[in-house]
């Protein structure tokens, strides 16, 4: 298996399941990258969840567990958006996982 | 002193009690990570922070000189994560020239035979 | 509750540290390294009397006789235990708080 995203003639590193090894080289090309390898456009609604994450991530140094995600997601983007549906209908294999793998985040601790 | 919930299951009173140092050992990081997922679980989750394990919650930390992760601000999550059960012994800040003022997230600052007692109150306790 | 600790006194403070915070009557069981703390003589031995009066102080047999310990005089009020009267301790005062 390919250990590392070309991206914009740069080799971005990654583990086993695609998780970006440095979350300092992650950048909006990478994201594009990850997302088309998972095969998910990256739509308007899921680039709010990407950067939702990665603001999470810069405040709390950790990704959350989707629980987490879905209750704080719906404080910040309108309780419309706070259900596992919505969630699961942006990214069918987790948004814990999905997301924060396109958010060049690690796999999201007590991932239950 | 299990609390029967309605629904038949049991949920146990379970502490996790901090006694080190952050930095200097993998222990705080560890705890704190298995905290985060014992949350997930729905017990009567309880952390103490007593000796040394105080200065886990000290403001101001920059481990990223030393380039480790800055895991101090992953206590500020605790609350998202529904654990809003956080004693700090006072008796532990005092000898340390610390007080509640110099930690990173709100506390319930208690004195050490409140804490005797609350530990001894648990089902399960664990100590690192 | 039954607090169990493991390391020497002289070297770390985790016996300290239980004996601040244990309820009166509580059990304390002295096992590995910790069973240095048993001994008579030693500049610990009159904390350790103190503490035989306000808990139950039992050292771990085995983990004397493994250091030559087994005919040392031990601090008054301490209790010899094998590992079953570790089963019956645990059982009886449980749950078991260990010092790391």
């Amino acid at each position: 298996m390919d250990a590392a995203y070309q991206v914009d003639g740069k080799t971005i590193a990654h583990d086993e399941e695609g998780y970006l090894t440095d979350i300092g080289q992650w950048n909006e090309a990478v994201a594009g990258i990850i997302a088309e390898a998972e095969g998910l456009p990256m739509t308007a609604e899921r680039w709010e969840v990407v950067n939702f994450l990665r603001e999470y991530y810069q405040e709390y140094q950790i990704a959350p567990a989707v629980r987490v995600l879905t209750k704080a997601i719906g404080k910040k983007l309108g309780p419309e958006k706070a259900s596992n549906k919505y969630l699961y209908e942006l990214f069918p294999y987790g948004p814990a996982k999905q997301a924060c793998k396109i958010a060049g985040l690690p796999k999201p601790t007590g991932c239950v | 002193m299990n609390e029967q919930d309605t629904d038949g299951t049991v949920t146990k009173r379970f502490m996790v009690v901090n006694r080190k140092a952050p930095h200097g050992t993998v222990y705080a990081l560890e705890v704190l990570e298995m905290v985060l997922i014992s949350a997930m679980f729905d017990q009567d989750v309880h952390v103490a922070f007593l000796d040394d394990g105080v200065w886990q919650l000290r403001r101001g930390q920059m481990p990223g000189v030393l380039e480790m992760k800055d895991f101090s601000k992953t206590y500020r999550a605790l609350e998202g994560y529904g654990v809003e059960k956080i004693y700090v012994e006072g008796e532990s800040l005092a000898e340390r020239g610390l007080s509640e003022q110099d930690l990173v997230i709100p506390v319930e600052v208690i004195a050490r035979a409140d804490m005797a007692r609350l530990m001894d109150g648990m089902d399960v306790v664990l100590t690192a | 509750m039954l607090h169990t600790v493991n390391k020497s006194p002289f070297e770390r403070n985790t016996l300290e540290a239980c004996l601040k915070r244990a309820v009166p009557g509580a059990a304390i069981l002295l096992i590995e390294d910790a069973v240095y703390a048993a001994l008579a003589g030693t500049t610990l031995a009159d904390a350790m009397t103190s503490a035989a009066q306000r808990f139950e102080v039992s050292v771990l047999g085995p983990d004397l006789a493994a250091r030559g310990l087994e005919n040392t005089a031990l601090v008054k009020g301490v209790t010899v235990i094998d590992y079953g009267g570790f089963v019956d301790l645990a059982v009886e005062k449980g749950p078991v708080q260990a010092w790391l």
